[in-house]
């Protein structure tokens, strides 16, 4: 009876093992956050496998929705509650922060979702390579526009993000970013999921095995183009909020092409197309890149060096198109969603 | 006011050189094998510094003038340029292209190769930027106003008399005519007797020898060199041969030329951090309006 509801109770566990031994400090700040960027490059990777994999379609600015997600929900996290020498007091009183957090961030992920509209717009028209490279010019708008707010900062980025973090603890002292990280992380994944097997799943299918022959069979293509493109924008602005919190500063600089590329190597070393390999090769990337810290610089050697070779014997990524319960079917008892 | 004028638009050609240089390699690329070399630009990063060393090497071991250096320069970087390039698909693009890999992994492996290319030369030569030494002695020429240098001149040229060349390439001989039909039908050419192979290997040895000329040019306009400037140089130029519509050789041209123009105009009337935004939104305006390039053919698809 209760064997369908396993992959709950797994996560819900983990979920809390993570937030015991943070709280009681038993594993350190460093793992803890390489722990946080993972969840980050899951919603990342993932979000972006919506598009690329899912639907087949060639994004390649996923980092400047992420810039977006940042910006809107650090700006008005310390808007609202916290003490700064742009905004000046905060407009609210800072105990409500422990409950308005998670809306912060969703609104940054809103507002991302309305940059996402800078490229739903026009692939309409715009298909295959040319639509790439909208991409690619979306992300130098974005980080360049900000880059030339000087009233948050500009290139020198802004910061601020740790008082409102503070200002939850000093209500309930519990590992905040952790836990919403997690949270965020799971509701990411379950809501892709959700999508990609419902009827808006369905027609995204269709987009990606021939738009056209879609289009005749009744699929409302710029509608499931829109809203997939903003969906997937928005969770990244998600990610990119969740970013800027657990680093506490932001800067138009570190959601430049190269994050991107980070983001489309996660998707393509999962395979196109599936979930699981999406969040599989988002872990792996991630311990990869932290195990491969001390060779400092010739770290960006190997890593593309790893990848090359990994095309070589396994060309279509870890999983192929496949997601984890087809390979072993038996997982398919543990959980009851579709 | 004519004289700014005029300025800017020698400025806006000799910048444009170097966006249509790089576009040339991508587009023969694009139009042969459809895959987007994202390895370009750091092919153009590697033919700076190899034209350095090579032209540091004429100079001080051998002692001979500047414009022999010049001379010997020149080719001998295009070729060393065309021989990364060329083992560049040797080794990462063709084994992927036999086992029939989806295309946009080639890209992937593209854009892990500059990667590579960026940081071992980074790992190898230091972060130091390198100063390119001067292998002709610039003069300086004012005409009414307008002041411009041979080696702006030049470099426009070479850009011109480069396209004229690739164009009569791919149009006139028998080497073009094939690279045509690949990109026509992939799997009738080889029935046609035609080697698909040697084919693709003059395709990347012709662009990556142009990248090569275009880094030598770069590094003789600017002449401090670092690991990441092919990194932008090469996303921009790829972006102008997009809008000019990828796989034609005169739409990599004019794009290189546009954005090349776009960039100069804007830093001459606007704050030039505006540069990039104000150049990417022109862009991304035109491709809404025109979304297969300038020069693109709209196809018509089948089902």
């Amino acid at each position: 009876m209760f064997r369908k509801y396993t992959v709950q109770l797994i996560l819900v566990t983990l979920g809390g093992i993570i937030t015991y031994l943070a709280y009681e400090e038993l594993i350190g700040l460093y793992t803890l956050s390489v722990l946080m960027f993972m969840g980050v490059n899951i919603i990342m990777s993932t979000s972006l496998n919506l598009v690329n994999g899912n639907m087949g379609e060639f994004s390649c600015g996923h980092a400047g929705f992420m810039c977006v997600g940042a910006y809107v929900s650090s700006l008005l996290g310390v808007l609202l509650f916290s003490k700064d020498k742009i905004f000046g007091p905060p407009l609210l009183n800072p105990d409500l922060a422990i409950y308005f957090f998670p809306l912060v961030i969703i609104a940054g992920g809103i507002a991302a979702a309305f940059a996402g509209l800078l490229v739903a717009l026009p692939s309409y028209k715009t298909r295959g390579d040319y639509l790439a490279i909208i991409t690619i010019a979306a992300n130098y708008i974005i980080i360049s526009s900000i880059e030339n707010l000087n009233v948050i900062g500009g290139s020198r980025g802004f910061m601020g993000m740790k008082k409102v973090i503070n200002a939850m603890e000093d209500i309930i002292y519990l590992p905040w970013m952790v836990i919403w990280v997690f949270v965020f992380t799971v509701a990411t994944v379950w809501a892709l999921r959700r999508y990609t097997s419902s009827t808006f799943g369905k027609g995204v299918a269709a987009i990606c095995q021939d738009e056209v022959a879609a289009e005749i069979m009744s699929v409302n293509t710029n509608k499931i183009k829109t809203i997939t493109f903003m969906l997937s924008s928005g969770l990244a602005g998600i990610a990119g909020g969740l970013f800027a919190y657990i680093i506490g500063y932001v800067n138009p600089g570190s959601f430049n092409i190269l994050k991107s590329t980070e983001a489309l190597v996660m998707v393509y070393l999962g395979g196109m197309g599936s979930l699981s390999g999406a969040v599989l090769s988002a872990i792996l990337f991630t311990v990869l890149l932290e195990l491969l810290r001390p060779l400092q610089i010739i770290k960006w050697v190997v890593i593309p060096l790893l990848l090359i070779v990994l095309m070589q014997f396994r060309p279509e990524g870890i999983m192929g198109n496949r997601e984890l319960s087809d390979i072993f079917p038996r997982l398919k008892r543990f959980y009851k969603f579709k | 006011m004519l004289a700014t004028t005029i300025q800017n638009i020698i400025n806006a050609l000799q910048w444009g050189s170097f966006y249509a240089l790089i576009a040339l390699g991508y587009t023969m690329v694009y139009g042969v094998l459809t895959l987007i070399n994202f390895a370009h630009g750091d092919i153009f990063m590697v033919g700076a510094y190899i034209a350095f060393f090579v032209a540091t090497f004429i100079l001080s071991m051998l002692g001979l003038p500047g414009w022999i250096a010049l001379a010997l320069t020149i080719p001998l970087t295009m070729i060393l340029t065309s021989a990364v390039g060329v083992s560049l698909e040797r080794v990462a693009y063709r084994p992927l292209r036999r086992k029939g890999a989806h295309r946009l992994y080639v890209v992937i492996t593209a854009l892990m190769c500059g990667l590579i290319l960026e940081h071992a030369n980074l790992a190898l030569l230091g972060a130091s930027r390198k100063a390119f030494p001067a292998l002709i002695t610039e003069h300086v020429y004012t005409i009414g106003g307008v002041t411009f240098t041979n080696l702006k001149v030049a470099v426009i040229f070479t850009a011109i008399l480069s396209f004229v060349i690739l164009h009569w390439i791919v149009t006139k001989t028998k080497v073009g005519m094939a690279m045509r039909a690949i990109s026509y039908d992939k799997f009738a050419v080889p029935l046609m007797g035609i080697p698909i192979d040697s084919i693709i290997v003059i395709t990347f040895a012709l662009g990556s020898g142009f990248a090569g000329l275009a880094g030598i040019l770069f590094a003789m306009s600017y002449p401090v060199l670092e690991p990441y400037m092919g990194a932008l140089i090469g996303w921009k130029a790829f972006i102008a041969a997009v809008v000019g519509g990828i796989g034609d050789i005169r739409g990599a041209f004019l794009g290189g030329f546009l954005l090349g123009a776009v960039e100069i105009m804007v830093v001459a009337f606007f704050p030039s951090t505006y540069r990039d935004l104000i150049a990417f939104t022109v862009l991304l305006v035109i491709l809404s309006l025109k979304p297969t390039g300038l020069f693109g053919i709209a196809k018509t698809t089948k089902i």
